[in-house]
Parts: C-alpha cells; sequence; structure tokens
C-alpha cells in the first residue's frame, strides 16, 4: 500500500512538473512611454495576468526621453523589454536591424487578420516596407494630433460678442487653419474672469520631436509632402514648394502671435498644464490624453471641447501612435507572442477603448455606438481618416533631428525664411539619404 | 629577537617561486609592478582614441551592426570643418566659455579677496557662498528654468522691480539675444564659488611678512596688491582658469536643463552638438572625426597653457 502511494506521490509530482514546465509562468516586460494610456494598459493587463498566470512589469519612460532610451536599449540588443510599444517612425529600423520580430507566421498561424484594423493604422504602425504585407507590429494605440478648447468660454455671451465685433464672424469650433489662428489671436492676451489668458498651447519644443510634430499638422493642411513621387525620395518641390512655405509661415505666425509668453521649448507637458492652468483658451496634444482632460475636475466635462486639425488647402492630421512588437532580443518570445494574441482579440480590444486606450480593431471603430462613446470619438474617426506620418525610415532619426534644427532655427529662433529653412531641410535630408544609398 | 616584516614575508614566500623572483632584473620587477597600470591605461584610454581615430576615416553607424563599413577617407573631416552650424556651434562654445571665466575669475577673486578678511561670520558666509557648487547641475538647471519663467519667475520680477519693464515681456530662455546670457548666469552662479576657494587658498599662501615688510618701506594698499597679491595668486587663478575652461568646454548637463540648446540652436555648445550626432542621429563615424578635432583642440590650447603656467610659477 505504502508503494503505491509513494509511486502515486511520485508520478503526480513528475506530471505536475511536467505541466508546470509546459505552461511556465513567465514575468514579461512591457516597454512604453509614461503617460495615460500606460496606465489604461496596465489595468488591461490583469486580465491576461488572470488568464495565462504570466505576470506583466511594466517599463515605462517620460517621452522626452522614450526614443533615446528605447533606441539605445535596441541597439545595444538588451533584454530589458520584451514586448515594445515603440513610435510608428521606429517601424523600419526594427525592422531592418532586426530589433523585432516579424510577426507574419504567428498572425498566419493564430488566425489574426490585419484586415481586422483599420487600414490607415496597420500601414502606419506594422508593415516594413511601408505598405507591403510585411508585419512587425500589431496596432496597439492609435493617436492623432488634436486640438481641444475652453467651450466654456466660447459659450460667453460677451465673449461671442467681442469676437462677432472683432471678426464679423460667429464663434465656433474651427473649420480652417486661418480661422483657428484668428481664435487664438482674439483670445490672445484678452482678460476673462479677471485673468489674463493667451491663444494657443502648440508644440515648440526642440529636443525630441515636439516641433515637427506641431508643425507638421499645420504643413500637411497647406500642401506639404514629403516626396513628390512616393518612394523615390524626390523631395525638391515637395517638402520646399509654395504650399509648404506657406504652411510654415502660418505655424511661426500662430506661435509668434498666440501663444503665451516663454512658450518656447512646449511639448505635450506643457500644453496640458498651460490648459489646465486656465493660460490658453486652446490647446494642441495628442487624443490619447484627450480622456485624462475630459475628466479633469476643473477643466473638463461640460467646460471643455474638442476637434480634430482643422483643413486648409487639404485635410491632414499629424499620426501619433504605436504598434507593439516583440522584442527579438527577448528570452521570452513564445509568452510575448501569447500575449500579442490575447491583446488582438476583440473583446480585450473593446475593453481597451473603455479604459482609455484606443483601439485601432475595426470592431470597435467601426461600431455604430462608438461615435457617442466619447465626445471626442467622432472628431478621432475624422483624424485617422486623414493621418499622415513622418519618415519612417530607419535613419528616421537623424531626419528627424534635422527638421527639429531648421524649424526651432527659422519659428523660435527667427533665423532666416521659410523659403531658406525648408531648402537647408531638403539639403539635410538629401545628404542622409545619399549616405543611405537610397539617393 | 622577533623577525622583520621583510624577513617575514621572504619566509612565507615557497622556495619555488623565491628561486624564481631572486632570478629576476629590478627592471624586470618594477615592469611586473606597473604592468597592470599600463594595461589598464591602454584599455581604456589609449585603444578607445585610437578606435576613435580609425571609425572617423569610416562610414559607420553604430546602429546599423548590418550595414557594410566603407573607409571614406577625410571625407567626415571635410564635412566638419566645411560645415556653417558647427562653426556656429563653435561661436557659442567660444561665447560661453570667455564670459564664463572672465565672469567667475573677477567674482570669485573679489569674493576670496573680501573673505581672506578677518570677520565675525566669515566661515559662515564661506559656506554660504560655497552651496552652490555643491548642487547637482540638474537640480540647478530645473530650479533656474524656474527663475526665468516669464509669468511666475523671480528673475524677470526683480528686473521687472528695478527697470519697470513687464516681467512677461522678455524670455531669457527663449530669446536669442538673451538666452546665451541666461546660460553664463546661471554657470557663473554655480561655479564662481570654485574659483573662490582656489584664489583663497593662493591668497592664504601669501606670508604675512611680505606685507609687513611692504608696509614699512610705505608702499599703500594699492601697490601692495599690485605687486604682492596678484603676482602670488597669479598661478592659482591660472589654474582656475584651466580647470574652467576644461569643464565648460565639455559643458553638456546645465545648459540641456536649461535651453536644450535653444533656441534654434543658439545655445547649442559642442558638447550638445556631439552627442547629438553621436547618440541620437548615430552617425559615429562623423561623430568619430568631430571627437578628435575637439580633443586636438583643446590639447592643443591646454599644453600651451600649461607651458605659460610653468612660466608663471617660475618667475
Amino acid at each position: 500500500m505504502k508503494t503505491t502511494r509513494l509511486l502515486a506521490a511520485t508520478a503526480l509530482t513528475v506530471a505536475t512538473g511536467f505541466s508546470a514546465t509546459a505552461v511556465s509562468a513567465e514575468e514579461l516586460t512591457l516597454c512604453w512611454a509614461a503617460w495615460d494610456p500606460a496606465n489604461a494598459l496596465v489595468e488591461l493587463s490583469k486580465d491576461f495576468e488572470a488568464k495565462t498566470g504570466n505576470t506583466m512589469k511594466f517599463e515605462f519612460v517620460p517621452w522626452p526621453n522614450f526614443a533615446d532610451r528605447m533606441l539605445n536599449e535596441l541597439n545595444s540588443g538588451g533584454k530589458l523589454c520584451d514586448l515594445l510599444i515603440g513610435d510608428s517612425q521606429w517601424i523600419g529600423g526594427g525592422a531592418e536591424n532586426g530589433h523585432y520580430v516579424k510577426l507574419n507566421d504567428f498572425f498566419e498561424k493564430e488566425g489574426i487578420s490585419m484586415d481586422d484594423f483599420l487600414p490607415a493604422t496597420v500601414y502606419a504602425y506594422s508593415t516594413w516596407p511601408k505598405g507591403t504585407p510585411n508585419y512587425y507590429a500589431l496596432p496597439a494605440m492609435g493617436d492623432a494630433n488634436g486640438w481641444f478648447y475652453r467651450k466654456d468660454w466660447f459659450e460667453k455671451p460677451e465673449i461671442q460678442a467681442a469676437y462677432k465685433e472683432a471678426t464679423g464672424q460667429d464663434l465656433r469650433e474651427p473649420q480652417t487653419q486661418e480661422e483657428l489662428l484668428q481664435i487664438a489671436q482674439f483670445f490672445q492676451g484678452r482678460e476673462i474672469d479677471g485673468k489674463k489668458r493667451y491663444g494657443a498651447a502648440i508644440f515648440t519644443e526642440r529636443g525630441s520631436e515636439g516641433i515637427t510634430m506641431g508643425a507638421l499638422g499645420s504643413l500637411f493642411t497647406f500642401g506639404f509632402k514629403f516626396e513628390n513621387t512616393p518612394g523615390k525620395y524626390d523631395m525638391e518641390g515637395a517638402v520646399n514648394g509654395p504650399d509648404s512655405v506657406k504652411g510654415l509661415e502660418f505655424y511661426k505666425t500662430l506661435y509668434k502671435t498666440a501663444t503665451p509668453p516663454g512658450y518656447t521649448d512646449a511639448y505635450m507637458e506643457q500644453s496640458l498644464d498651460a490648459f489646465k492652468s486656465g493660460q490658453v483658451a486652446l490647446g494642441m496634444n495628442w487624443f490619447a490624453f484627450f480622456p485624462g482632460l475630459y475628466s479633469d475636475p476643473d477643466i473638463g466635462g461640460d467646460k471643455i471641447g474638442f476637434f480634430p486639425n482643422p483643413p486648409q488647402k487639404v485635410a491632414g492630421s499629424m499620426l501619433g501612435g504605436q504598434g507593439i512588437s516583440v522584442v527579438s532580443y527577448s528570452d521570452k518570445k513564445d509568452a510575448a507572442l501569447e500575449y500579442i494574441k490575447w491583446f488582438a482579440q476583440p473583446e480585450i480590444q473593446a475593453q481597451w477603448w473603455k479604459l482609455g486606450g484606443y483601439s485601432c480593431r475595426k470592431s470597435v471603430l467601426l461600431d455604430p455606438s462608438f461615435k457617442d462613446s466619447q465626445p471626442f470619438a467622432a472628431d478621432f474617426l475624422v483624424a485617422m481618416g486623414d493621418v499622415k506620418d513622418f519618415w519612417q525610415e530607419p535613419a528616421y532619426a537623424e531626419l528627424l533631428l534635422a527638421m527639429q534644427k531648421r524649424l526651432h532655427d527659422y519659428v523660435v529662433a527667427d533665423k532666416g525664411t521659410a523659403q531658406e529653412a525648408l531648402d537647408k531641410l531638403v539639403e539635410d535630408w538629401t545628404e542622409t539619404f545619399q549616405d543611405e544609398g537610397k539617393l | 629577537m622577533s623577525a622583520s616584516p621583510i624577513d617575514r614575508v621572504a619566509k612565507a614566500t615557497p622556495p619555488k617561486l623565491a628561486r624564481k623572483i631572486r632570478g629576476l632584473s629590478d627592471r624586470t620587477i618594477a615592469w611586473i609592478f606597473v604592468a597592470p597600470s599600463i594595461f589598464l591605461l591602454l584599455a581604456v584610454n589609449i585603444f578607445p582614441l585610437i578606435w576613435t581615430i580609425n571609425l572617423s576615416f569610416t562610414n559607420f553607424k553604430a546602429n546599423r551592426p548590418g550595414r557594410e563599413i566603407k573607409y571614406i577617407g577625410l571625407r567626415n573631416y571635410e564635412r566638419i570643418l566645411g560645415d556653417s552650424d558647427i562653426w556656429l556651434t563653435m561661436q557659442a562654445t567660444a561665447h560661453f566659455l570667455f564670459w564664463t571665466i572672465a565672469l567667475q575669475v573677477l567674482i570669485g577673486f573679489t569674493l576670496a579677496w573680501l573673505i581672506n578678511r578677518k570677520f565675525k561670520g566669515n566661515d559662515l558666509w564661506t559656506t554660504i557662498i560655497v552651496l552652490p557648487m555643491m548642487l547637482s547641475p540638474a537640480v540647478v538647471g530645473n530650479f533656474w528654468t524656474f527663475l526665468y519663467q516669464p509669468q511666475i519667475g523671480l528673475f524677470n520680477y526683480v528686473v521687472s522691480f528695478f527697470s519697470g519693464v513687464d516681467p512677461s515681456s522678455f524670455s531669457m530662455l527663449g530669446e536669442v539675444s538673451l538666452a546665451p546670457w541666461a546660460i553664463v548666469i546661471v554657470d557663473t552662479w554655480m561655479w564662481t564659488p570654485f574659483v573662490m576657494l582656489i584664489c583663497l587658498a593662493g591668497l592664504r599662501s601669501i606670508p604675512d611678512y611680505i606685507y609687513e615688510a611692504a608696509a614699512i618701506d610705505r608702499a599703500s594698499k594699492w601697490r601692495q596688491f599690485w605687486t604682492i597679491t596678484l603676482p602670488m595668486v597669479l598661478p592659482f587663478l591660472m589654474l582656475a582658469v584651466l580647470f574652467r575652461g576644461i569643464e565648460n568646454f565639455k559643458m553638456f548637463d546645465l545648459v540641456v536643463q536649461l535651453t536644450g540648446g535653444g533656441p534654434g540652436s543658439t545655445t547649442e555648445l559642442t558638447s550638445i552638438n556631439l552627442k547629438r550626432e553621436a547618440f541620437e542621429k548615430w552617425r559615429t563615424g562623423y561623430a568619430s572625426a568631430y571627437a578628435i578635432i575637439l580633443f586636438v583642440t583643446v590639447f592643443g590650447l591646454a599644453s600651451i597653457y600649461v607651458k605659460a603656467l610653468n612660466k608663471v610659477k617660475e618667475r
């Protein structure tokens, strides 16, 4: 009897041991930027932990250091991150330098179809070379640069009257870039509720990507293009053509005539601070922050309104957002893929939107109830329909820093003309693409 | 009588090893002792320098491991020396170096001269003056950013109080004409105490009897200053200038925290520009050539300066 028991116990132990090995729980590290949606993802991931037994660790880096920190991590072959929600522009480098795992076979095996996601997000966040069916990420967080404004100020009869008197028009959500400028200028230096207020909080940051992301929003609507023919790198006349020059001059006017004093190095945080503290009537920022703004007890709720980047000559919004990739240097690739499989499920994507993340899945976005689910949801769909991104080339950092320098020199530091700034930018980019062997 | 430590070591050494060591010359033993240091020096300093020189002739990019590395001769050097933007960063660095050193020497020496006098609370004042130097550059950069804030900053308020101009009408960190001075002011505030301490050491090294002899010869205070104090403190002062010059040539953290090199590229010092080329754009070959040019410049200037310093000391 004793022997039988002993054998049974041994068999049980061995069986348990084997089964534990087969579904061994892993601790996965997910790397992303430190911002509101990251907190939503922590909450969402608890379901993954409960269902799989894996545990999640998060490495969130503030935006100004995010690219530096994560690209260094990837370039050094670091094992810190098993999963990375990397910026859309990193996809070229991530694919060509072997940092990201190619997901085609995995998608096929698990029945994950890219047709289930919004085409613009698949193109921007997942594919390399651009537009080809080679996937290195699952669209994780849709995002675009949009606007918010003090609805309560817009609704004040005395302000509406003053605006009508000053411009001859009704005060409303701006329908064009010119109208946006006009409204921002109207509020600049105006006293409201006994305090001096300013026009708009826009992006002017020099160090990482701020001024480029902000200015491109205007540039796109004036007709700026990166290339005359997509994929040919023929930038002369597109980057520095008359439309682009007008767009850049417009952004400088917006900065010079409608932003708070000392607003020379501002990005996401500064824009939010300026708006939350009641300094400005309008603010530019990523849609990712809109749920947080709407729920803010001081400036949220009925006091805030949202609108997508207004068109001028054409419609256009600066693309934000990211895809989620498996880092090729990870020792836990299987568990990381399991996370992606879990994350791609329709019900998880629906929950992701509810918690404050921006799903890219059609089942969520094209649901009839989506537009009314949040006050900014309909604007988000409009913005995502017109998004354009920065270069996604492997040399994107070089291209971005060149644009940061040229734009900041012209817009903030008053160096030269818009034409000269864009001409120099074409020179810089031409040199980079020549080094890359693409020109 | 107990054995001496040398005897004890000799006895403890195994006979086989002792025989071997006995056979070595003094020169060999000296090499054995020096070799680890030389090895470390070669590994940590010389090898990276040679490797950097090698990379400076290539198109290498550290973030592109799979890319073919090509030797491109002097092209990186030609591009750097022919780039007007790089010369602008050199100009910004020269402005920063000249004014920080000039102000720090002037104020530092004056403070040292005042502190050197015997008065009540002398030690307390010395400690208070030295405090900024003890802070982290990141902290200093951060709180000066607040002080310079046009709407709530104390600096703008003080300027407004004395001049009557609207505090929000100027931005120390955001205006091209003011930003280079904003970083000079902060560096001077932070590092003047360092120059003061070195000058103080120089002033305290002057024996009292020299002043007594000068007083007996009826030399005025002004003459004593020019013929005794200044010449005897000069080597210390020159040393302080050398230290501050080298430190400020590689200035990075404080300026990044304050302006990030902006507005535009107005305060983009060479070190910030170099870091962007090397670790943000990842143009490793190009950045290596840039680093070599800076190294040669600093090395050349420092060598000339040290020779001048030695001459002053010999006088």
